[in-house]
């Protein structure tokens, strides 16, 4: 779910079924190579043999698995009952920061780091910088790209081709919102930001009480799926050591003073995300939309049981909308360790339990996990679905619409938690506290810049 | 160990005497060095070197310690809870000192119940407090704010940035009280009872009692609440990093000093950097300690 990014938040009990990763992405470098350099050049790792993944699948091997996924083993049965040699030991070492904290200590301790762990997409480069990430390239993983939603490859491949780990789930962004809130103030479902900056206005002064949105002032990722479909491009690694950081670019800015208008007018509420307060928000007709990713629809339906059947689901609203775009807010993948002793075994455990028809399909049906393979977003047992609590709406089909339109070139920092905290300490505190939300992206643009340097990166000016 | 043996050649019943002592205290220096001592020499290491993504390990001698001096974040840190201390301790040990005192008076009707009743709170673990006590200051639903709405009063901003400092304190003095409280009226109840009836047989009332038998009776124990205190205080964590939750535009990740030093461990990356600030915040609490004891120290003397 939605938080992993900060790092106070592994609050685990709020996490129960989407703990689909949080936020959104990871990223790869791949995107400065225009995003197709991944699928012709495994050429850097010699690909292993058939005949040595043959052998190695029938050797009896156990393997260790890291995840936080609610009742995981009911997919990795699947994988044993069809390579009986191998045992996967699934354990469960906290969710998000606790997972990744665990990780990173067994890593740099030399022993203890499991053969597999679950990486939400934009940890990735925080585990490639340290070249903890096996390349599964060798063992098969290059031809599965055409299985995965496009996006979601250019997230877990590297410019050399390298793939670093397998999709899992995603969390493309759309708009859930409010029915009988609409109509009562005679509020249209907004197409554009413009009119949705209108309709908070129009809102916020019929009903004081409730706000148009809640643009919670502790969610980086949320900023960042915003700033994804918004086209920026906040960060971008060429080579290992190069960087830049251009969080306050002309795109950056434009959200800045979007976002930033509208806390200070008061027409939006910042509250603190995933906190009892903010459920009760829901459950008390606060928020009138929720800007979520594609987890959200069942996690709501989940925590505010109270207006059941009041919700709808929408597309985000758009810059320019005769070219709708979304970004992604959450999602893992499972990746090997580079540690690990049986790579092939673990190599292709990753690559079945994620693509495996009825192993993914029962992430989806089981963990109510967005899809990250194509047929799954073909499917019309998947996109058929139509829940109460929204109304027998088709909501499944409405965020598969909107997968296809995320764009496939957003990177993550080698740094990712820095980046949320300054985020949270700069830009949400400024929309927080109604202070100038512009400036405060030059402050999270000047820390990342001073804390990328004294990490030894050289940095590229904005 | 050799002043152990020493004294056993010098004292008259032989060896066997000698043997007992470190025998019995041995399990206690094994864990002192295991679990103290060694961590502390470790972090000590650690704080002299830098590890940085890119470009590896190096040694750099003092300069973490030359940059966390000049540390901004560190110091408001240190500033913070040192604000903190002078703040919420006095207020913490005078409350737990009437409690223990009436309690010892013997004049209340069920003692025991409210006893138990202020002791309560600290059997409650402080993470669960610090969310019990958030959702209580809470802006929207909180009692409090729901309370004042109804009186048509503006909602009190607990969670707002001039009136944190007092949430929090009010948080760690509702979890400690009961404890010192304890101390103390333990403390209190091994005074001798001669002492008492010589006081009332030289005139003395409760208050003149409790003034000049019980209060100078308590100093030690008084000394060591306030000892408690003070390593506490400076070591404000668990209520700032849960109240950082709902409030993440107030509490930052350097809030206090020892905030401060986990996030830089664990958000940062900069284990090195962490392990000397700890290293600071733990010479200032050794600091803070001994001018405690030494004013303690002084008063008696004089």
């Amino acid at each position: 779910m939605p938080r992993s990014f900060v790092p106070t938040s592994s609050l685990s009990r709020r996490r129960f079924l989407a703990s689909t990763g949080a936020v959104s992405l990871g990223a790869t470098l791949a995107a400065c190579s225009g995003g197709s350099g991944t699928s012709g050049s495994s050429s850097s790792a010699k690909p292993a043999s058939q005949a040595d993944i043959d052998k190695a699948m029938k050797t009896p091997t156990q393997l260790t698995f890291w995840t936080w996924v609610p009742d995981i083993e009911q997919e990795v049965a699947l994988f044993e009952k069809k390579y009986p040699a191998i045992k996967v030991k699934v354990v469960n070492a906290g969710q998000g920061v606790a997972h990744y904290t665990k990780l990173r200590t067994a890593l740099k301790a030399g022993t203890g780091a499991p053969d597999l762990a679950q990486i939400e997409y934009q940890a990735i480069p925080t585990f490639t910088i340290t070249d903890s990430l096996l390349n599964l390239s060798p063992y098969g993983a290059s031809a599965l790209k055409e299985r995965f939603v496009d996006w979601t490859w250019g997230q877990v491949s590297g410019p050399g081709g390298e793939v670093w780990a397998i999709p899992q789930d995603t969390g493309p962004m759309g708009m859930l919102y409010r029915k009988d809130i609409f109509d009562r103030h005679g509020i249209q479902v907004p197409q554009t930001w413009d009119e949705f900056a209108a309709a908070a206005r129009k809102l916020h002064k019929a009903a004081p009480d409730v706000y148009l949105t809640n643009l919670a002032a502790n969610e980086p990722a949320a900023w960042h799926g915003l700033l994804w479909q918004a086209g920026a491009k906040p960060y971008a690694t060429s080579g290992k050591s190069t960087l830049s950081i251009s969080v306050d670019d002309a795109t950056s800015k434009k959200l800045a003073s979007f976002w930033g208008g509208l806390a200070k007018e008061g027409v939006i509420s910042t509250d603190p995300d995933f906190t009892d307060a903010w459920y009760a928000g829901f459950n008390k007709g606060k928020y009138a939309t929720w800007l979520t990713a594609a987890w959200g629809p069942a996690f709501l339906s989940g925590s505010a049981k109270a207006t059941s059947g009041n919700w709808r689901a929408a597309p985000l609203p758009q810059w320019d909308a005769s070219k709708p775009s979304s970004g992604n807010w959450g999602g893992s993948t499972t990746a090997v360790l580079r540690s690990t002793k049986n790579p092939i075994a673990a190599a292709r455990f990753a690559q079945f339990l994620n693509s495996d028809p009825a192993s993914a399909k029962m992430f989806a049906t089981k963990q109510f996990f967005f899809p990250a393979t194509k047929a799954l977003l073909a499917d019309a047992d998947f996109t058929g679905d139509a829940p109460a609590f929204y109304g027998g709406q088709k909501v499944n089909q409405i965020f598969a619409d909107i997968s296809g339109t995320v764009s496939p070139s957003f990177q993550w920092p080698p740094f990712l938690d820095q980046a949320a905290t300054d985020w949270t300490e700069t830009v949400g505190k400024s929309l927080a506290g109604r202070s100038d939300t512009v400036a405060a992206l030059g402050t999270w643009q000047s820390r990342l810049t001073t804390y990328a340097k004294n990490q030894g990166f050289t940095v590229r000016g904005a | 160990m050799s002043a152990t043996t020493a004294t056993s050649r010098k004292a008259r019943p032989p060896v066997r005497r000698g043997a007992a002592g470190p025998l019995f205290t041995a399990p206690f220096l094994l864990l002192f060095l295991l679990l103290y001592l060694a961590p502390l020499g470790y972090a000590a290491y650690l704080s002299l070197f830098q590890q940085r993504l890119i470009g590896g390990n190096v040694f750099v001698g003092l300069d973490n310690y030359v940059t966390a001096l000049k540390d901004p974040l560190l110091l408001h840190g240190v500033g913070r809870v040192a604000l903190f201390f002078v703040i919420q301790v006095p207020l913490m040990l005078l409350l737990a000192l009437l409690f223990a005192l009436a309690l010892d008076s013997g004049l209340l009707r069920l003692a025991r119940v409210i006893r138990l009743g202020i002791f309560v709170p600290y059997a409650v673990p402080s993470v669960v407090a610090a969310l019990m006590w958030g959702y209580l200051y809470g802006p929207d639903f909180g009692p409090f704010a729901q309370a004042s709405r109804k009186l048509d009063l503006p909602a009190p901003h607990f969670l707002s940035d001039g009136w944190m400092l007092g949430s929090l304190a009010n948080i760690v003095t509702w979890e400690f009280v009961g404890y010192n409280m304890i101390i103390l009226y333990a403390a209190l109840r091994t005074i001798p009872n001669d002492l008492y009836e010589a006081a009332a047989m030289d005139g003395a009332g409760p208050w003149r009692i409790a003034w000049s038998v019980k209060l100078p009776a308590l100093r030690p124990a008084l000394l060591l609440t306030l000892l408690f205190s003070v390593i506490g205080s400076f070591q404000l964590f668990n209520e700032p990093s849960l109240l950082m939750k709902i409030a993440p535009d107030v509490i930052s990740s350097s809030y206090t000093a020892n905030l401060y030093a986990y996030s830089l461990a664990f958000t940062g990356n900069q284990l090195n950097y962490a392990a000397t600030v700890s290293f600071l915040l733990g010479l200032v609490i050794v600091i803070a300690s001994y001018a405690v004891l030494l004013t303690a120290n002084l008063r008696r003397a004089t």
